[in-house]
């Protein structure tokens, strides 16, 4: 019988709850595994189960510096989409949405992915073709993407301004039905559960200090409960790799660190049923399934590693969502938080061996990198099992700056934040 | 945050516009190594602490700064001209 | 008057009536009172209904932290969601409505999810819904129909969709000092800033200054505090350089010591005055901020202290000595700490009868006992409360002999009959906003409470934020605060004398009573003391996993109430101290904040409107406008019962037949003037501008630094050492920038400067093969003929007596002039050009008869510069110098930039003579059913009315050796499919001959 499901609940509660176990064994680190994983976030936790599940690689270790999903997966605003313009990315994305599709039985853990469609409004005509051009590309490989009418949009959303009076008129969108939400923790927890019940160590409260080295060889890395050796080092820690990198001697990347605030509401009865986005500035919104608003914009703009956004931001975000819903001006915003985002010199990931022997990168998400959990973790465990890249995550090089074969999706050149 | 600018003095971070890593060396125009050129466009210094940066005055008198900027703390060490000349130490 | 409202005391205005309602009921209560005193002091106990088991609640608190008492305010048909009835004072014709109940607050269908019990436990959801592997209901279709009910049966109230009418405002507020907080504290060091000349803000949130002063029944300076603080507020009003902001709350601690609040000017009025906004937002830079914001009380966890009449000691308090408001008449307390006596001796002197207190310390003291006789109540030392009674009220409890030591219960229940119970489990400092500021709380193990952490930004605390819970402490170090914060000297001046109830202020570290029923942690979401053992069994221990798990301080109190309890919870399960299960840092806001708030009149701010000079005309002369942008251009000049197609095939025609004019004023313009003015463009354009004649323009590429291409347009030297540049519409601000930076950062040896002149001048295009003649027809000062004005020269001359600067330059391959004047006085040479170009039929033209031409001559814009293309993508390898380097020159040729296979600019003709649409990709093999295998896509289409097909430009793989070959335009998002041939980009007039003339 599945650990979780209606009737284990049940058992449970008969017996007052007292015979769940913990969702994941808080080990101490062994001496040496086959492959240490550091970063215990949601690329971390999936590259580690699908090494154990695809790759029967089990004797691996998750060092997470803080406590589990910490980071950006923790701090995301839950998108799950595949709607890219880009080849590279649509497969890629793609294939990340069929795993989400069925990732809740995969687990055995609802993840709660909500398939309530992703709708990107277009302001103006050149907007809208930009817009066909994308979801074409997307038909074209498969994936599902139609235009939605401005009456079709008001049905969806009736709470959305679309009169010809707001300062951008909607004039249409490009709506990904398959595109949804998930609950982020869940995630994290699902994919920590699912590693350790195979065999994997995850070890909390972990931090990278240093690598360990055999020539120009890493293997293994010093920590704060003491040195682990390991085959294989592979790094999952957006949002830190430019400090982890550091600790390998690698001072440059492709990469800056830049904060992204993310705003919840309170508590609302269902009121926004899609995921939505504002074409004339960078402004996206969600209702979660208790009820608040998930929403966010910008990049604050600045290299940050320090999790806090700034005021001016918080007033654009806010600006952008009142011309929106202009009904929603007396909703309340009741938190905010900021992450930190490696952004890229494309925009686009980067998932390869090395680039150190014995070392395997993962990194440079963005803020897009909650979607690609599942196949993040799937390609980044078959690239450190094979070491070679699947075709999917085959363009996610680290030299493909260097040689011109860049992914931009959004066409903005080596500034990163304007992707 | 407030980023003094030699010229216009205290100014709120919204004047401003960030052009990044402030370490990077653009290679002479007729130079031809690649690699020089790749590493200039691509590569940046992203550290966990202070930080060289290029920031723009843009929404002021648009004069680019040298500004020294903690990037775990947000706290501004020391903003300069560009170009060179007028510089101003703000850590207390 | 009712019952419950006491004949004198507080400071409601009992001579004023005001008549309100609460979900549909009329109420009455007095000026000064809350929704919550007023519905109090009405008899009503059911104020709310929780989260999850919908269970019914009460008033826990008198104050911001209320996590029950969540209301939806109606202004006509706008509605203010989540609002805490305490925080709402009422004005005559207030509508309020309670929240998360199905049909009604007594009778709530909801409730039925009490029966899951404990299948609902934390974390139910991530175990189960999950549905079928296989089937109809497989991968996400059955946690999408759970959802669907599940969303339904969360959530708190409701939005409107009515656009809110009401006006927000914006101030930018700097002050030396900024002090939050106006109790004791909080009035001593504004006073003591304020008296040494520093510029002084004091906010509070609530709306009377004073703080605890206001209910605490001490006296300060020989009379009632609260006569204190209003004496001190006076004196603080008097000062030109104080300004006090009540109803206003400090939200957040952002960098560079700049804080955000918000000031409700007018929710607590009928209407709002002329000119008044109903909320103004604060973005407030002090020098230094000192904290006076006080603390909170806790409640303690046992099972039953959610049912309606438990409330906070101190609330009652406040209730009684604010309002005038009995919580009880039967009232009892339970605590763990000194402070709850006080509240007895308030509540017995205010009429009410304190039957017992209960106080898990055996070890009473004897001040404490002395003020347990004077409340005449029964003291349980060394005794809990373990459960209590009553439906919707309550109606009494039961205590037990306890052991602090190791928390056993012992002996019989004893039953107390009592309408109310009081409860506090310590207390709280008000640390949120500094630890927004950066550092970590440290938690105090005697007065069991997180203290504030060091400052890494420049604030001071004073009083119970730092964890001196006495006044005469908050008093000292207010006015020590003040003075530092003010850069003065200590005062040794005598301190206003404090009268005040004794009192330990360290409690019992006791939180919790174990026993049998439902004891909650997380009031507005339900969590339960036994929901945190089992995330402490299922591993999610640390602070952030057990919130994220429970939900635990995810509800609208942002754990204002429940974050010590629920840690301390984890700490025994776990066997570890409190500091270490972890805390809590607090996020912005501190209190939630309206959206319109922080929205205030922004957007107009941050996103402009862009207008032409010729604006007014284009609307006055039927343009139907667009956005490209911020501007706004005109589309079309439609006639009655013109389609868009119809009208730009008309303009075009009309244009390549004799004459067009269209608004070209959003080009970007830029001045490149000085000594090295031609040196710096060489290095930014791909080629020469140094060999440009005075007097002629060039066309020219900028290339990024990768190699790509960036933006076109074209420079105009009017003098040795002066340059006008322009640029596309879309890139105007970003080739400033990039100019900017390469000028500041890069070459700041080169001597020249760049201004950006756009809005200096006005522009309009004027092309076809009559364009000549109408200028030669208004144009004094210079002649317009072949030889004075060649292709690309450039001559001054006035249009109606406007000087003009014209160059002989295209876009639609006609022979075209671009007429530039001072924007003041475009819309004179527009008009002029327009009359006189009446007898030769010149129209005027909008972008979509601007692109038609372009794309018939195959020119590029922003859909194919598209960030992602090459000079050679685009055929404008020609422009690349070989002489002399160039931004881009190094990196262009890298191998990704230069593969077989890239996308390509060709044109495409539609063969099915069907429009085409933007976007839609190109395909060898059509496959209507399931498109697949792109090799491209259109970024531009238009019917051509001079070759009198449809076609397009488009990026294609490899496009080059396409040419005269055939495909498919694949367009499923519009179902259009149909064969294409695929040609140049050049499909009009190829060698300029037209342009040239």
């Amino acid at each position: 019988m599945a650990e979780y499901s209606a009737f284990s609940l049940l058992k449970n509660a008969l017996t007052g709850n007292k015979d769940w176990k913990p969702a994941w064994r808080k080990p101490d680190p062994k001496a040496s595994y086959d492959v240490v994983v550091i970063g215990g976030g949601g690329h971390g936790l999936s590259t580690a189960y699908y090494l154990a599940k695809e790759h029967g690689i089990t004797n691996v270790a998750v060092l997470e510096k803080g406590w589990l999903g910490s980071g950006n997966v923790g701090r995301n605003t839950t998108a799950v989409r595949s709607n890219y313009l880009l080849p590279q990315n649509t497969r890629f994305y793609e294939h990340s949405m069929k795993l989400w599709e069925n990732l809740s039985h995969d687990l055995n853990y609802n993840v709660m992915f909500s398939q309530r469609g992703c709708l990107n409004l277009a302001h103006t005509p050149a907007q809208l073709d930009d817009y066909a051009r994308r979801g074409n590309a997307m038909r074209h490989l498969g994936v599902d993407a139609e235009l939605m009418s401005v009456g079709q949009i008001k049905r969806l959303v009736p709470a959305l301004d679309v009169s010809g009076s707001a300062r951008f008129p909607v004039l249409g969108g490009l709506m990904q039905r398959r595109a949804g939400s998930a609950r982020h923790d869940a995630v994290a927890w699902g994919y920590a559960r699912g590693a350790d019940r195979r065999g994997v160590d995850i070890i909390e409260n972990c931090e990278v200090t240093g690598f360990l080295r055999d020539g120009g060889r890493i293997t293994g890395v010093s920590t704060t409960r003491g040195e682990i050796r390991a085959k294989k080092v592979a790094l999952a820690v957006a949002g830190s790799t430019g400090r982890v990198m550091q600790l390998a001697g690698i001072s440059h990347m492709p990469i800056e660190s830049h904060v992204l605030q993310a705003f919840v509401s309170e508590s609302l009865k269902p009121i926004i049923n899609t995921i939505l986005t504002f074409g004339m500035g960078h402004f996206y919104i969600s209702q979660s399934d208790k009820g608040g608003l998930v929403y966010g914009g910008d990049l604050d703009g600045y290299n940050s590693y320090a999790q806090r956004g700034s005021l001016p931001i918080v007033d654009e975000v806010m600006s952008e969502m009142v011309a929106l819903f202009p009904g929603l001006a007396r909703v309340r915003m009741l938190r905010s938080w900021g992450g930190v985002c490696d952004m890229t010199m494309d925009g686009s990931p980067i998932i390869t061996t090395g680039p150190l022997p014995g070392m395997y990168l993962n990194c440079g998400w963005c803020y897009g990198g909650f979607k690609a959990t599942p196949a993040s973790g799937w390609c980044f465990a078959y690239t450190i099992a094979k070491d070679e890249p699947h075709e999917f995550n085959a363009p996610f090089t680290l030299d493909r700056f260097y040689r011109g074969l860049i992914i931009d999706d959004k066409g903005q050149g080596a500034t990163p934040r304007l992707h | 945050m407030l980023i003094t600018c030699p010229y216009c003095g205290p100014r709120d971070v919204i004047e401003f516009t960030y052009q990044g890593d402030g370490n990077r060396k653009r290679p002479q125009p007729a130079s031809q190594d690649l690699d020089a050129w790749n590493a200039y466009v691509y590569d940046r210094l992203n550290p966990a602490g202070d930080h060289n940066e290029i920031w723009q005055h843009s929404g002021g008198c648009r004069a680019h700064l040298r500004v020294v900027r903690n990037t775990l703390t947000h706290e501004i060490l020391s903003t300069a001209f560009a170009r060179g000349g007028h510089k101003t130490e703000s850590r207390s | 008057m009712s019952p419950r409202r006491a004949e004198t005391g507080g400071r409601i205005d009992r001579l004023r009536t005001i008549r309100f309602t609460f979900d549909g009921a009329p109420y009455t209560g007095h000026a000064g009172d809350t929704l919550a005193s007023a519905l109090l002091a009405n008899g009503v106990t059911l104020f709310g209904r929780s989260f999850k088991y919908h269970r019914p609640r009460g008033l826990l608190s008198a104050g911001v932290e209320e996590p029950n008492a969540l209301v939806t305010v109606l202004r006509g048909e706008v509605r203010e969601p989540n609002i805490a009835a305490t925080m709402v004072e009422i004005y005559d014709g207030l509508v309020a409505l309670s929240q998360n109940r199905t049909p009604s607050l007594a009778w709530d269908i909801g409730a039925i999810n009490q029966l899951g019990g404990k299948i609902l436990s934390a974390g139910f959801y991530y175990k189960t819904f999950m549905g079928p592997a296989i089937g109809p209901l497989k991968g996400t279709r059955f946690w999408m129909l759970c959802e669907h009910f599940i969303r339904r049966a969360a959530g708190l109230g409701k939005a409107g969709t009515a656009p809110d009418p009401a006006r927000y405002e914006r101030m930018n507020a700097f002050c030396d000092v900024l002090v939050v907080g106006s109790g004791p504290a909080g009035l001593m060091a504004a006073k003591a800033a304020a008296d040494q000349g520093a510029r002084v803000i004091l906010a509070d949130l609530e709306a009377h200054f004073g703080g605890s002063a206001n209910w605490s029944s001490e006296t300060i300076d020989g009379m009632p505090a609260t006569d204190w603080a209003q004496r001190t507020v006076a004196q603080l009003e008097g000062n030109d350089n104080v300004r006090l902001l009540p109803r206003t709350t400090v939200w957040g601690y952002y960098d560079g010591n700049t804080l955000a609040a918000l000031e409700r000017v007018t929710d607590h009025k009928e209407a709002a005055a002329k000119g008044e906004p109903r909320q103004r937002y604060w973005a407030i830079r002090a020098g230094t901020v000192v904290f006076a914001t006080g603390s909170f009380e806790r409640p303690l966890v046992f099972p039953g202290n959610d049912r309606p009449g438990v409330m906070l000691a101190h609330a009652a308090e406040r209730y009684v000595n604010e309002y005038g408001v009995l919580p009880g008449q039967r009232v009892a307390l339970f605590t763990n700490n000194d402070s709850a006596y006080r509240s007895a001796v308030a509540l017995k002197k205010a009429g009410a009868a304190v039957v017992a207190i209960i106080d898990v310390r055996s070890d009473v003291s004897n001040e404490m006992r002395r003020l347990a006789s004077e409340a005449e109540a029964e003291l349980f030392a060394g005794h809990a409360v373990v459960a209590t009674e009553g439906g919707k009220a309550l109606t009494g409890l039961k205590v037990q002999r306890f052991d602090m030591m190791g928390g056993a219960l012992g002996g019989d229940a004893r039953s107390i009959h009592a309408d109310c119970l009081l409860m506090s489990g310590g207390w709280s400092p008000t640390i949120h906003l500094a630890s927004q500021a950066g550092a970590k709380a440290e938690w105090d193990p005697a007065r069991q409470a997180f203290l504030p952490p060091q400052p890494r930004q420049r604030w001071i605390g004073a009083g119970a934020f730092t964890g001196s819970f006495s006044t005469a402490e908050a008093i000292a170090q207010g006015r020590a605060a003040g003075l530092r914060a003010a850069g003065g000297t200590a005062s040794s001046a005598p301190l206003p004398a404090v009268e005040a109830a004794p009192g330990d202020p360290d409690p019992a570290p006791v939180f919790e009573i174990k026993a049998e029923g439902k004891s909650f942690v997380d009031f507005q979401h339900d969590v339960t003391a036994e929901d945190v053992r089992l995330a402490h069994r299922e591993g999610f221990v640390s602070v952030e996993h057990l919130k994220r798990y429970t939900t635990l301080g995810m509800a609208t109190d942002q754990g204002k109430n429940s974050n010590v309890p629920g840690l301390a919870i984890m700490a025994e399960a776990l066997g570890k101290p409190i500091p270490e299960v972890g805390t809590t840092r607090f996020r912005p806001p501190y209190t939630a904040v309206s959206i319109g708030s922080l929205a205030a009149e922004r957007f107009g701010d941050l996103k402009p409107e862009r207008l032409t000079p010729m604006h007014d005309w284009h609307i006055a002369n039927g343009a139907t406008m667009c956005s490209a942008g911020l501007w706004y251009r005109p589309m079309i000049y439609g006639l009655a019962g013109e389609t868009v197609e119809q009208a730009y095939v008309r303009e075009a025609k009309a244009t390549r037949e004799s004459a067009g004019i269209v608004d070209v004023s959003t080009l970007g313009k830029i001045a490149v003037q000085g000594p090295d003015a031609a040196e710096f463009l060489d290095r930014v354009y791909t080629n020469m501008f140094s060999t440009l004649a005075v007097g002629k323009a060039r066309y020219g590429l900028m290339l990024r630094e990768d190699g790509l291409a960036f933006d076109d347009g074209t420079t105009w030297r009017l003098g040795e050492q002066d340059f006008l540049m322009t640029t596309t519409t879309a890139n105007a601000g970003k080739v400033m920038q990039h100019l900017e930076y390469f000028l500041d950062v890069i070459w700041p040896e080169l001597k020249l400067t760049v201004t950006s002149v756009t809005d200096e001048w006005a522009g309009a295009a004027i092309g076809g093969p009559n364009a000549r003649a109408i200028l030669a027809s208004c144009v004094t000062g210079t002649a317009v003929d072949n030889a004075t004005l060649p292709f690309m020269g450039i001559v001054h001359g006035q249009i109606a007596g406007v000087p003009v600067m014209i160059c002989r330059l295209s876009f639609s391959g006609e022979m075209a002039f671009e007429v530039y004047s001072r924007a003041g006085y475009g819309t004179r040479v527009w008009e002029a050009l327009i009359e006189v170009g009446k007898p030769f039929g010149l129209v005027t033209y909008g972008l979509e008869a601007l692109g038609t031409m372009r794309i018939e001559k195959g020119h590029v814009t922003g859909a194919e510069i598209d960030g992602r293309t090459t000079a050679r993508d685009l055929h404008l390898d020609w422009m690349l110098s070989k002489k002399k380097p160039f931004i881009g020159s190094a990196m262009m040729d890298r191998e990704g930039l230069i593969a077989p296979g890239r996308l390509q600019l060709v044109g495409l003709i539609s063969l099915d003579n069907r429009p085409f649409n933007g976007g839609a990709h190109i395909v060898e093999d059509l496959d209507e059913a399931n498109p697949h295998g792109s090799i491209g896509h259109i970024t531009a289409c238009c019917y051509s009315p001079a070759l009198g097909k449809y076609i397009a430009l488009a990026l294609v793989e490899g496009g080059n050796a396409r040419h005269g070959t055939r495909a498919f335009v694949s367009d499923p998002l519009r179902n259009r499919f149909g064969p294409i041939e695929i040609v140049s980009n050049h499909f009009y007039d190829p060698d300029g001959s037209r342009m040239h003339g």
